[in-house]
Parts: C-alpha cells; structure tokens; sequence
C-alpha cells in the first residue's frame, strides 16, 4: 500500500482499500493491509484504521459474508476443496478474528481517544456479532450472544497494569442494557477467577479496576421486563436466562462472592464496605453468604470494622443472621481513635441503634458507657457533644444502669472498680464504678461540654435527647455558633498587657523568648 | 336639667314594673293567693326569679287581656265594617296646624251653612273666643277678678275706672287698638309655647358646648408655646411657671440679670488631691471587685441566672409558675457591674495615658488635642490639673506674675487668653523643673516629628496605616502609633459617629499590621512586642470593635484550616501570626470566663490546631509547644480541662521515644504509632546530649526554615522535649484535683516510665520527668460514688380554686365565644317557640270556652222560649178548654 502523507491521506486510502474489498472478493487481500496499519505507530493512522475496520467488518456482519458454525482452520479450509465462497467466508472470518484481537490490545493504548475508540468498535461488533450469531443454533429460539468476543473485552477492561477508570467510565453506559450487564458479570467473574487463580499476590490496580466494574454494576431493585436488550431480538423467549431478575441475581451474587472471596487490599475492602449496605446486600440472592466476608473484615479491627458493622447489621436486622459475641466485639471496637475517624457519625448512629434495645443486660450498657466516658477524656469537643447525650441516652434507657450516677451511700472506694483493658465486658466491672469521667468533662473548657457534662448533676430528664443532629457536628460549626451567640457586651482583661510573652510568671515568658 | 331627669326616670324605671310583676310591693297580698316556689340550695350570686307566684292573679290578668283583645276580635270576626278618618289633612304633614285648623273650620262653617240654614235667615252663626261663645263670655263680662291683681290692691287700674266710670273715649280707644294689635301677633299655642322652650334650651346648651370648645382650643395653644417656651428656658428655671405664665408682666433687664446669675453654673469644689495611700487602696479595692466579677464570670454563674429568670422561690411557692410580683432583689447585677468597670477601665486608660504623657514629657502642654482628658469637657480643669501634678503646677507658677500684672489691667477676657502657655517663654519656662538638655531633647523630637503629627488623624485605611508606619525605625514607629492611638481617643469623638467609627477600626489596622509582621521574615517580634502595650489600650477604648476584628481575625484562619482540611483531610499548622493572635487574645480580654465571645471561639481554634494539625517536623512540635503554653495561659486561672493538650503532649512524648513498648496507652489523631515522623524528636548523639544546655526556645525558629547544623538540631529537641516535660509537670499539677486524673494521665505515667528507664538522657530532662511522676504519684486516689443533686420535691398539689369566668348561670362553660352566643340563641328561641305554642293553646282554649258558653247561653234561650212558647200554648190551651167548658156548661 502505497502511504500518501497526513492523516487525511491515510483516511482516504483506506477508504479506497474498504470500498474496495467490499466492492469485490477479488481484492480482499487488502484487508491485510488494513490490519496492518491498526499496529502503526501514528496515533491518527490507528484510529482511521479502527474506523476501516469498524465499516468493513460492520458491513461483512451486516451482509453475512462471513463464515458461520464451528471454526475450521484455515490451512484446512485453504488446503481443502470446498467451494470458493465457503474459502472466502472462512478465511474472512478468521481476519475479523484477528481484527478483533488486535482491537483487544489497543484497549491498553496509551492514547484514551485510540482505547475508547477500539471500545465502542468491539461493542459495535458485539451488537452486530449477536445480531447475526457466528455459531448456529442448536435448536429453535436458542440464545446467542457473542461471549467470546465480550470476554475479550472484559478482559481488555480488566487490566493489571494501569488505571483503565476512565475506559470504565465511558464502559458504563453500555451497562444500561441487560443482556450487556448480565454478560459483563459473568464475564467479570471469569475474569478474576482467572487472573487470581494460582497467583498469591495480585496487583493492586487489577483489583481497583475490577471494583470499579463491580461497582458500577447495579441491578434494577424492582422486578420489572428485562426488555432493555443492547442486542436486537426479534422477539424475546421467556426460556431465555437473561431476561429473568433471579438470574441476574445469582450472577450478581457470584461475582461478588468470587471478587470477595480473596484477600483484598485494605483500602479495595473499605471501598466495598463503604457501599455494601446500599449497592451489593441488597441485591444479593442470598445475602447471608456475606457473612464470611463481613465477619473477616470485622475481625480486622479499626476504622474497617467500624465500616463492616453497617452490613453486619443490615444481615443480623433483615436476615436473622445469629452473630455470637457481637457486642463484645462492638465493646472491643470502642478505643480512642473511634472520635477522629472519618466514619464516627455512621458509626456512632449504628452503635445507637444496636444499644437502643430495653433488652440488654445492665452490666453490658454499664460497661459501654463506662467506656465511652473513659474514651470522651481524649476526645475533641465536636465529640464530646456528641457522646455525653449518648451516655446519658444510655443511662435513660437502662435505669438500672443509673447507680453509674447516682450511688447514695455508697463505700468510699481508692480506686476505680472498671478494668478498661478487660475485654468482656461482663468482667470489667463497670455496675460496681461511677462517671467519674463525665464529673471530669465539667471542668472543661468549652461551655457546652461542661454544661453537657453536667446533666448528670441532676436526675435525668424523662425524654431522650436526639443524638441524630449532633451526629455530623464539625468544630468548625461549633466555632461559628461560638462566634454568633455570647453575651452582648465584651469584658475586658483589666491587667495591662505588658508585652507579647505577657508576664513572667506565664508558660510563654517561661519557655520561649522573641530573639 | 334634662338629663338628670331622664336619669331619674331610668333609675325608676327598672322598679316599676317589679312591683307590677312581684305583687311584692302591694300592701297586703292575699296569703292564700301567694304560691311560693321552695329552692332546694341557696346558690350565692344566682338571681331568682320565680320563687314567689300569684298563680290567681296572673291567670285573671290573662284572662282579661284576651277579653280585650281576642274576644274583640272573635266577636268582630264576620264583620267588615271599618274606622275611617275623615278628618281633613290628619295625616299630611305638609299643612301647618294653624291652616289646618282653619281649612276645618271653614268646611265645618260651609257643611253648616249648606245644610241647616238655608232657610233659617235669622240664626246667625254663633261667634266663639277660644272655642267659647262669645255670647257666654259676655255673660261673666262684668265679674272682677279681685284676687288677681292682688298687688295694687286698693289703687283701681286705669282700665277698670275707665270701664267702671266711663272715663275719656281715647283710652278705651287705645286699649282696643292695643288689643287688636295681639291679636294681629297671632296668640301662640300650648304646643309653640313648648318647641320654643325646647329650642331656646337647646340653643343655649349648643352655646355652651361651642364655648366650651374654644376654651379648650384655648389651652391647648398655650400649652404648645410654654412647651416651645420651656424648651428655651429648661436649664435656666426648674420650676415650670405654670399656666399663669403667659399674663405675668415682662420681667425687666435688671431681674433677668439676676436670674441668670442666679443659675449660672458656679465653679464646683475640686476633689481634694489623694494621698500615696488613698490612691493605692483605691486601686487595689478596683482591682478586688474586677476580679470577683471575673470569678464570677468564671463560674459561669450568670449564664445561669440569665436561663432561669425568678430565681427567689419562696417557700410557699406552688411552683406553677405563678409569680406574685416582680423580684428586685439583685445582688450584683452584671449590667451595673460592667457599666462600673467600663467607668473604672476609662479611668484607668486615662491614668495610663497621662502616665505616658509624662514620660514623653510635657512638649505637647499647649495642644489642645493632647491635654484633652478622656472623662469629657466637666471636669476638664481638675482633671489636668490633678493628673499632671508637677509640670502644671510649675507652668501655673511661672505664669502667675504675668496674669497678675495683665489683670491689673483690668482685661479679664485677656487674662483668660493667657491660660494657654502658647508663648515661647511659657514653653521654656515650663522646662526649668527638668535636669538640663531634657528640654531641648524634648523640643527636639517635638520638631522631629512635626510632619508626622500633622497627618496624625486616624488613618481610614489599612494602607494608610502601612504607609505611615513603613520605613521606620522600631522607636519611630511606636510613636508614631502612640501619636495616633491618642489623637483617636473616642473622648475626642463624642458625638461624632463617622469619626468614631473610623477611629475605632484602627484596631483592626493594628492587628493586620502585627499580622503582616509576624509573617515577615524574620519575624518583627521586637516590634510586635511592643505594639502589644498600644493594642491593649485601643482594645480598652473600643472593645466591641476589638473584638469583632479579633473574631474576623479568628475566623479567617479557622476557614482556612477548614478548607484545607475539608481537601485533604489534614491541615499544615498555620503560620506565627496566627499563633501570635491566639496569643493577644489572651492578653485583651479575660480568658477565664465560662463564656466569652471571643475567648471561646478562640479555644476552640487551638484545640483544631492540636487535633487536626499533624507534627511534621520539628517546627511543627515548635509550633504546637506554643499553642500548648499559649492554652495552659488561658485556662491558668480558670483551671479547665483540655483533653486534646493532654493527647498532643503524649503524642510529643511518644515522637521523643526511642524504644516504644506501647503499652498502657493510645496515640490519639493526628499522631500515629507508626511512621515517618514517629521518632521526631529522639536524640541519639551522646555528644549533643551532653553538651546541651536547657534554653528557653525562640519564636523566630517557628517562623521560617532556618538551617541549623545538626547538633543545633538535635540541641532544639532536647529543648523542646524539656518544655514538653514542664507542661506535662504543670498538667499535673493543675489538674490533680479532678475526679479521674489518674485515668487522664495514666498514658502521661506510662510512657514517663519509659522516658525514664533510658537512663542515657541529660540529667536535667531526667529529673524533670522524675518530677512530673512523683507529682502523678503525690495525688490521692479518691474515688467518692457519684451522687445527683437533690432535686427540690414537687410539692403537693393543692386544691386552688380554678376561677373561671361566669357568663350565664346554668350554662355550658368553656366554648368558645361565638359558640355560647349560638347556644344561647338557640335556647331562646326553643324557650320563645314553647311560650308561643303555650299561649295559642291557651287561646284556643279561651275561645272554645267562649263558643261553648255561646252555645250554652243560645240553647238556654231556646229552652227559655219554647218553655215560654209552651206556656203560652198551655194557657191558650187551657183558656180554650176553660172557654169550652164555659161553652158547655153554658
């Protein structure tokens, strides 16, 4: 093939070279020189032979002039004596099967415009491959679709060296339509079945790229028709499996289950516990399976059992799930790092709702107020607003548990009775102590804590105190409400300021100097 | 008249028809006729009605009702006939009575004349005066009236002897032309008699009210110029005159002098000059009540005071909120209070002032602007002449002999001129008390600065400011800001609110410039640290603007700490200026207070740099040390608990470890237990250890990268861990006294045992840590149980009459107005439909007696007549057969 200069030169020779093979089976060596140009160096050139490849192929698939059934090799079918138009529909099916390979590997271009246009192209393929089936039908109305072709895709998209996030993105919409998601997750699954299979260690962008595409998956909540079909049907079978929800729920179901069976990264097991209650348990065809993946992650401490508490509680509140020794493990979740995470509304509102049950054991409550008063003396003030109406939701609701406060005649004690590095809480003794803590907290220095923290001065009021808009208070709205109200007038310091350090006897003047 | 007789006709009117229903008032009812209805209670307040009947005399008083009415009616039931009247004009009203009358009696005169006589040619028609025939008159014509003249008994009137004894025609004459003159005025009636009186009476009350009316209008105007009047002459006379005011005579020039002399304000008594000692106790009184007032601010006691408003219960209170009368009995109230301190607090930065002022030396004695004292124009005098004591004094005293000689002159205006030393002799000779060279230093740096001073008004804006302030020396700038700071006392403003205002933002010019300073490099601390002194004494003049460029101030650095965080979920510690404000703070307003608008905030901000802020180097632990020091400062007095210090000095303590056992403790946000920056402050060169030395640690090392070689290095560490080391002491210290101390410092003693099992550390660290431990040690553990507050017992419920308004006895209560008013219509109406069914019934029953007493009657005079009839035929019958047997015995 002769090479005219500039891209618009490449364009029109292989615009003659399709028309070309398309006019007449006589040229169809040019298809050759086609695929060859899809390896060029030249970005422009690549992505005018993906569009060549895209109209001749669209147009062979359209035209059924490519081989149909099982695959013979060529050197056979060359080599045999069939008829001409058999050879040549052979040999052309075998050259659109390179063109998609070859397409395949673009997927991992460094160009985004070369990787999205190869995308759209093998999607294009795919619609038309599944519109007119490449294998016959094994009996009346079977179901075709190309899943050779997409599981190319899949794993084009499934990439383990580099961040395919955007290409997932752009692969999003096609993810509309229910044969492609139900495809996608089979195909899905393969996939990391394959890559992980035998391997220990598995990078880290594969994993973040299969959960985006996991992610991104989302089933339709109500049982609906499935009728929203990327490949057109002439009419839909109700044999068909694709067109049942059930089943797309046990795909859904499967991939997951074989995406979180394997030993995530920390922060990919985050990221799933984050949606896990509102995008994946609820579409689960048995969403008790989830309870190995939960209960790893809850045994894995910190801010990701926090994380796993909120499907743990959707699987114990909707699914019956018996989870033995969990409020010794919620006891055990409880240390001083619980008030800076990022996590502390979702946790604490959990944590409300699994204490808001009269059924509890008072040493049980005991022990969590007592260790949530233990935590609040190192905890920030937007904390501890928050957490001193908890404890004293607590002592509400169990007035067994008000002897904490309120112990009249009680023995003089040396020390405190609780043990704060008991882990069972049943053994720490908590009935037997007192809130000092909170006696503590009216000495701080922010006017709201100390008046929060002087309730307990009193008895408690009937009414519970709603936790809820206190939940996601910042110190920076406090700040603000502290600047808003205050009394009217401003007192003034009356001992004159002598110099920036001020007096000799302050901490500044003692340990540091201006020179 | 009228109306106090309409008023005693109503008042009457309620009686009368009592006494016609009751029957009460008659002299003596027939008791047998008196039915008494018994109550069963005696309701208070219900009004009876029909305890007492007279079933016999109502039942006939009905009875004659319907004979007059409804037997009329049914006797006149079939007849058609019907009362016309006739007369003429009775009911048209537009004949005037008298035409009437005429137009009747003429048709009368005509009717009679058409019917009787027209052919009766003598009767003539009888003459009538006033409805009498004349010709009755003239029968009584000669009868005298003794009895009425009564009065000139025994002199016979002129008409009488002229009738009696005939006398001259002419009187006669006169007298009838007289009385045909009367009756050509036309005799009025009863009725015109009356309207006249009525109208007359009218008119005149009409006059009245008219008069009335002016009089009003009258006063009112005078009231309205004395008030324009009083207005003039309100600070000259006390009394107001009164309304006579306007007609006392126009006082002379003579008696207005002396008025005017009279109330001239006259020279008040200066207080007499304190004494040494009396000034102290002074001061020191002034300082006790500042500093109760801030304990009291401290406790937060009025936050409290302000919530619950009656806070005198007395013990026979219900407690239903029912308040008998207002409590008055404040014991401090915080209003009074702060007004006092803001007197004392002027007071006190004029003292300050003056002070300064006689530092600086008296150069400025002639300017107006300077000697002006801050307390206003009153006691201007005494104040000048108090406070700069010597210097006046002397001026005074060299003055003296030239006032003296220039009031013999007799110029008292003069004299007064001369008050002010502007001469150039008045100025030397104020020197002569001061050591030689003072004076000419001072005229000096008055000239020196002579330029400056003539722009010294307040600069309007920041750059103003600068530009004032930008290129000069640390000694000129404060002085120049000293200039200003006085030149913008709020006492020179008075009354003027623009220029007020601006003076009042120099404050926040100040602080922006202090800003600008600290973040310069290197820092202007020098600097910074005297401006301080001037920021103090502007805040005292303008406190609220102080505190809202404070706020502003605070507020901005928190945004930014917020944004930052808000992107990346950390934030860098921020630059010296904020340190340096978190610092004024402190030093302008009192941060002991339970409360304060912007100590508070400013707390919190401190607290978000030692939560939020992550030490990354050994400028940050610089940095977060001073934030510490800085919030111990704050809660020095108040001695309040802060949690996030106590995990910010654990954390320096753990980057200050070398060997971690992490035992007995948690590492709080934003230290990790692990990581980069986790051995931060470990020293591990012996030499540097044992040539270090423990120094105070300078500011300028927070305030930008300075290459230090890597003992300097590692000399800032151990510096910083001996600081670490002392706060914790002073932690310790200051909050043993809590309830759980040893669960708040119990990571504190852990990870000091640690500190302390390293033995390779400078002795000196050592023993600092041996101190903070004996020190945790030292406090008794007590853990007394908690107990709640008694709370005060509800008293028992009492039974307190519920008052309720009453609208009608007997009705349902506690609707709503429209609805009782609705319930009370439909009531009466029921009542009015069953007393009209009632008396229909007892009409019909009336009639029905009537008929049958009709019918009774007719047929009692059938039988009448056919007995009659019968009888007549029986004596027909019977003289027949008498007649018969005549015949046949005949």
């Amino acid at each position: 093939m002769e090479r005219e200069p500039g891209p618009g030169g490449a364009r029109r020779a292989l615009g003659r070279l399709v028309e070309a093979v398309l006019a007449s089976r006589g040229e169809a060596n040019a298809v050759f020189d086609i695929l060859a140009v899809l390896q060029s160096e030249d970005q422009e050139e690549v992505q005018e032979a993906v569009r060549a490849c895209s109209r001749l192929f669209g147009a062979l698939l359209a035209r059924g002039e490519l081989f149909v059934g099982q695959l013979p090799s060529e050197e056979m079918v060359m080599a045999g004596s069939q008829g001409a138009t058999r050879k040549y529909k052979v040999w052309m099916r075998h050259r659109y099967h390179s063109c998609c390979n070859s397409l395949g590997e673009l997927l991992a271009h460094p160009s985004f415009q070369v990787k999205e246009l190869a995308l759209s192209t093998l999607m294009k393929f795919v619609q038309l491959e599944g519109e007119h089936p490449l294998e016959k039908p094994k009996w009346e109305g079977n179901y075709l679709f190309p899943r050779q072709l997409f599981k190319l895709v899949v794993e084009g998209l499934l990439s383990s060296e580099e961040d395919r996030s955007l290409l997932l993105s752009q692969f999003r919409e096609y993810l509309e339509h229910d044969d492609i998601r139900y495809h996608t997750m089979q195909a899905a699954a393969d996939t990391v079945a394959r890559v992980t299979d035998g391997r220990p260690e598995v990078h880290l962008i594969f994993w973040n790229n299969a959960f985006t595409l996991l992610s991104s998956v989302s089933l339709p909540r109500q049982e609906g028709d499935l009728s929203s079909f990327y490949v057109k049907h002439v009419e839909l079978s109700d044999k068909w499996k694709v067109v049942h929800l059930k089943e797309h729920r046990k795909a859904f179901q499967l991939m997951w289950l074989g995406f979180l069976k394997h030993q995530l990264p920390l922060r990919i097991c985050k990221k799933v516990l984050v949606i896990i209650h509102d995008a994946i348990l609820p579409y689960l065809a048995q969403p008790s399976l989830m309870i190995d993946f939960l209960t790893r992650a809850y045994d894995i401490g910190g801010a990701i059992s926090l994380l796993a508490l909120n499907g743990l509680f959707i699987l114990i509140h909707k699914h019956n799930l018996e989870y033995p020794d969990f409020y010794r493990k919620l006891y055990g979740l409880l240390d001083p790092s619980v008030f800076h995470v990022k996590y502390r509304a979702r946790f604490f509102h959990l944590a409300d709702l699994f204490l808001s049950s009269s059924h509890l054991p008072a040493y049980l409550v005991a022990a969590f107020a007592k260790r949530l008063a233990r935590l609040a003396l190192t905890a920030p003030p937007e904390a501890l607003l928050m957490v001193l109406p908890f404890i004293c939701n607590l002592l509400r609701r169990h007035p067994a548990c008000r002897v904490l406060m309120h112990r009249p005649r009680g023995p003089e004690l040396d020390a405190d009775p609780y043990d704060p590095g008991e882990e069972d809480p049943a053994q720490s003794r908590a009935l037997e102590s007192s809130l000092w803590e909170l006696q503590a907290l009216q000495r701080h220095y922010h006017p709201e804590v100390s008046k929060a923290a002087s309730v307990i001065n009193q008895a408690l009021s009937v009414p519970e105190v709603s936790i809820a808009p206190l939940l996601e208070l910042t110190a920076f709205e406090i700040f603000e409400q502290d600047l808003k109200k205050g009394p009217e007038s401003v007192p003034l310091e009356f001992i004159p300021a002598q110099g920036l350090l001020g007096r000799q006897d302050d901490l500044c003047a003692q340990h540091f100097t201006l020179s | 008249m009228g109306k106090a007789r309409s008023a005693g006709a109503r008042g009457k009117a309620p009686g009368a028809p009592a006494g016609a229903r009751g029957g009460r008032t008659r002299p003596n009812p027939n008791p047998f006729e008196v039915k008494v209805n018994r109550q069963k209670f005696q309701i208070l307040g219900r009004k009876t009605r029909h305890d007492v009947g007279l079933p016999g005399v109502s039942r006939a008083r009905a009875l004659q009702k319907r004979t007059q009415t409804l037997l009329k009616e049914y006797k006149e039931r079939d007849k058609s006939n019907v009362f016309k009247d006739k007369r003429f004009g009775e009911y048209s009203s537009d004949i005037s009575p008298e035409e009437k009358m005429l137009k009747r009696f003429a048709l009368e005169q005509q009717r009679q004349h058409e019917k009787k006589s027209i052919y009766n040619l003598n009767e003539d028609e009888e003459l009538t005066h006033y409805g009498q025939s004349l010709a009755d008159i003239e029968k009584h014509n000669d009868i005298v009236d003794s009895d009425s003249d009564s009065e000139d008994r025994g002199a016979l009137s002129a008409e009488l002897t002229a009738a009696h004894f005939g006398g001259g025609d002419g009187l006669l004459y006169k007298k009838t032309s007289q009385q045909q003159g009367e009756e050509g005025e036309k005799p009025k009636s009863r009725k015109e008699l009356i309207e006249e009186l009525i109208a007359k009476s009218k008119q005149e009350k009409r006059e009245r009210q008219a008069q009335r009316e002016d009089a009003l209008e009258l006063t009112e105007k005078l009231d309205q110029d004395w008030k324009e009047i009083q207005a003039l002459l309100a600070h000259k006379t006390p009394k107001p005159e009164g309304r006579g005011g306007k007609e006392k005579p126009q006082p002379d020039a003579y008696d207005m002098m002396v008025r005017e002399l009279g109330f001239e304000m006259k020279a008040q008594p200066s207080n007499r000059m304190k004494t040494k000692e009396e000034l102290a106790e002074e001061a020191q009184a002034r300082l006790r009540r500042l500093e109760a007032e801030r304990l009291r601010r401290m406790l937060g006691k009025d936050e409290d005071e302000r919530t619950k408003n009656p806070k005198h219960v007395s013990a026979d209170d219900l407690s239903d909120g029912f308040i008998l009368d207002k409590d008055d009995r404040r014991v401090l109230s915080y209003k009074d209070g702060k007004m006092n301190v803001e007197e004392e607090l002027g007071g006190e930065a004029s003292a300050s002032e003056s002070a300064e002022e006689e530092e600086e030396g008296s150069g400025e004695e002639g300017d107006p602007e300077e000697s002006d004292g801050p307390d206003g124009h009153s006691d201007l005098e005494s104040d000048v002449g108090s406070e700069d004591g010597g210097e006046r004094a002397e001026e005074d005293a060299c003055l003296v002999p030239g006032d003296i000689a220039i009031a013999d002159d007799g110029g008292a205006r003069e004299a007064a001129r001369t008050e002010l030393p502007y001469t150039l002799a008045g100025m030397v000779s104020l020197f002569h008390g001061f050591p030689p060279g003072t004076g000419v230093s001072l005229i000096a740096r008055r000239q020196q600065f002579c330029r400056p001073r003539v722009l010294l008004r307040s600069p309007e804006s920041y750059e103003e400011l600068k530009s004032l302030l930008s290129g000069k020396s640390v000694e000129e700038q404060l002085l120049v800001v000293e200039r200003i700071q006085k030149c913008s006392h709020p006492s020179l403003a008075v009354g003027n609110k623009a220029k007020l205002e601006v003076r009042s933002k120099l404050f926040g010019f100040l602080l922006e410039y202090i800003g600008d300073l600290a973040t310069e490099d290197p820092p202007g601390l020098g600097i910074i640290d005297k401006l301080v002194v001037h920021l103090y004494n502007l805040c005292q003049m303008f406190p609220d603007s102080a505190s809202d460029s404070m706020k502003f101030v605070l507020r901005d650095a928190m945004h930014e700490m917020e944004a930052t965080v808000e992107s990346t979920g950390r934030a860098a510690f921020p630059g010296l200026d904020v340190l340096i404000y978190l610092k004024i703070v402190g030093m302008l307003f009192p941060t002991s207070d339970f409360r304060h608008p912007v100590v508070t905030p400013a707390l919190l901000c401190m607290s978000q740099l030692l939560t939020k802020c992550p030490v990354l180097s050994l400028r940050d632990v610089l940095k977060g040390l001073f934030v510490c020091c800085v919030f111990l400062d704050y809660v020095s007095l108040s001695q309040r608990f802060i949690p996030e210090l106590v995990n910010f000095l654990l954390g320096i303590l753990y980057t200050a470890t070398p060997k971690k056992q992490s035992q007995g403790y948690t590492l709080v946000h934003p230290f990790r237990a692990l990581g980069r920056n986790s051995e931060l402050l470990v020293v591990s060169d012996k030499e540097d250890m044992a040539t270090w030395q423990r120094r105070r640690l300078s500011l300028h090392w927070a305030a930008g990268p300075k290459a230090q070689t890597k003992t300097e290095a590692n000399h800032t560490r151990l510096s910083c861990l001996a600081v670490c080391l002392a706060l914790v002491e002073r932690c310790v210290r200051v909050y043993g006294a809590l309830p759980s101390f040893h669960d708040i410092v119990r990571p504190l003693r852990a990870l000091l045992t640690e500190h302390l099992a390293d033995s390779s550390r400078p002795r000196e660290l050592q023993e600092l840590g041996q101190s903070a431990l004996t020190e945790m040690e030292s406090h008794a553990r007590l853990c007394r149980p908690l107990v709640c507050e008694k709370s005060k017992p509800v008293p028992l419920k009492l039974f307190t009459p519920r008052l309720v308004r009453v609208l009608e006895f007997g009705r349902k209560q506690g609707s709503s107005k429209e609805e009782q008013e609705r319930k009370r219509l439909i009531h009466k109406h029921k009542r009015e439909f069953r007393g009209a069914v009632r008396e229909i019934r007892r009409d019909n029953q009336f009639l029905a007696r009537m008929q049958l007493s009709e019918i009774t009657e007719r047929d009692a005079e059938r039988k009448r007549k056919v007995k009659q009839l019968f009888n007549s035929l029986a004596t027909q019958e019977g003289e027949w057969k008498a007649l018969k047997r005549k015949k046949f015995k005949k």
